[in-house]
């Protein structure tokens, strides 16, 4: 069974690569790419998998999924400009599928012995631009 | 890592067979089978799928994919009755199950001028008719 609880935060990035010119960083990038930087409403969301307990009757409690969310997403991502506030956003591009890969990592560690594994983390940009993440060992490299 | 865009058109459509009587029509099709169609705002969700390049951090340059929907799909399918409007329904019923799959041949047959590596690869389609109707097809 999945269950999947949903989260969001405000955040700033800038996606450039300071091994390209501004003209390619522009190219790749497009208005992402303008130095300032720019912010979007991020919305997350964690899905789970497992059995539910058959006690409890839950696969996992959401109440301490919404609270590992805050405490290792949230907090620090929340009103922050990525690539100044947020490792590894100093080093590597703050693209949506980096920042999930990111949240993935974070995230993977408190599901590694119990009931419940971490399915996917999908991130939405905007409304219109989202990406699915299943970790790395789901998807043969990809 | 999958990558998913959405887009949006507007189109009109009639779901009527030659094979079939006017009776039949209206069994099988009802109201959907009313002589001048009928349009709805389609939700069109594409998704790519392939590993994040480690230089730019991106699955799939979506400004491309963003011109390769418009050119392929976006152009012809937007404010058209599909009827009338689009060769592959002269003898096909434009119904979301086959134009869900001619949006697939039309994104397969200029998916790799648009991206001529290994990745990205599309992995599926979904197209939203109404809120209460949904197909979704996977590559």
């Amino acid at each position: 069974m999945l269950i999947t609880r949903r989260a969001e935060f405000s955040a700033s990035h800038v996606c450039a690569q300071p091994a390209l010119t501004p003209e390619q960083n522009a190219q790749l990038y497009g208005p992402a790419a303008n130095p300032s930087g720019h912010g979007h409403n991020y919305v997350l969301e964690v899905t789970l998998e497992g059995d539910p307990d058959p006690v409890s009757g839950m696969v996992f409690d959401l109440k301490k999924l919404k609270e590992l969310i805050q405490q290792t997403v949230i907090d620090s991502m929340d009103h922050r400009f990525l690539n100044y506030e947020v490792p590894p956003f100093d080093k590597i591009v703050p693209t949506t599928e980096n920042v999930a890969a990111e949240i993935w990592r974070r995230l993977e560690p408190h599901f590694e012995a119990g009931r419940a594994r971490l399915n996917n983390v999908r991130l939405y940009e905007t409304d219109d631009l989202y990406v699915d993440y299943p970790g790395a060992s789901a998807q043969d490299g990809r | 890592m999958r990558v998913t865009r959405r887009y949006r058109f507007a189109a009109s459509h009639r779901l009527h067979s030659a094979e079939f009587t006017e009776d039949e029509n209206r069994e099988l099709y009802g109201k959907c089978s009313n002589p001048y169609g009928h349009g709805h705002d389609y939700v069109l969700d594409v998704a790519a799928i392939g590993p994040v390049d480690p230089v730019s951090g991106q699955v799939v340059h979506v400004p491309t994919l963003d011109r390769l929907v418009s050119e392929q799909v976006l152009k012809d399918f937007d404010h058209r009755y599909m009827n009338a409007d689009l060769s592959e329904f002269k003898a096909l019923v434009p119904t979301s199950e086959n134009i869900i799959r001619v949006i697939e041949d039309r994104l397969n047959a200029r998916w790799s001028d648009a991206f001529p590596g290994e990745w990205p690869r599309l992995e599926g389609i979904r197209l939203r008719e109404t809120k209460r109707n949904v197909f979704e097809l996977k590559s």
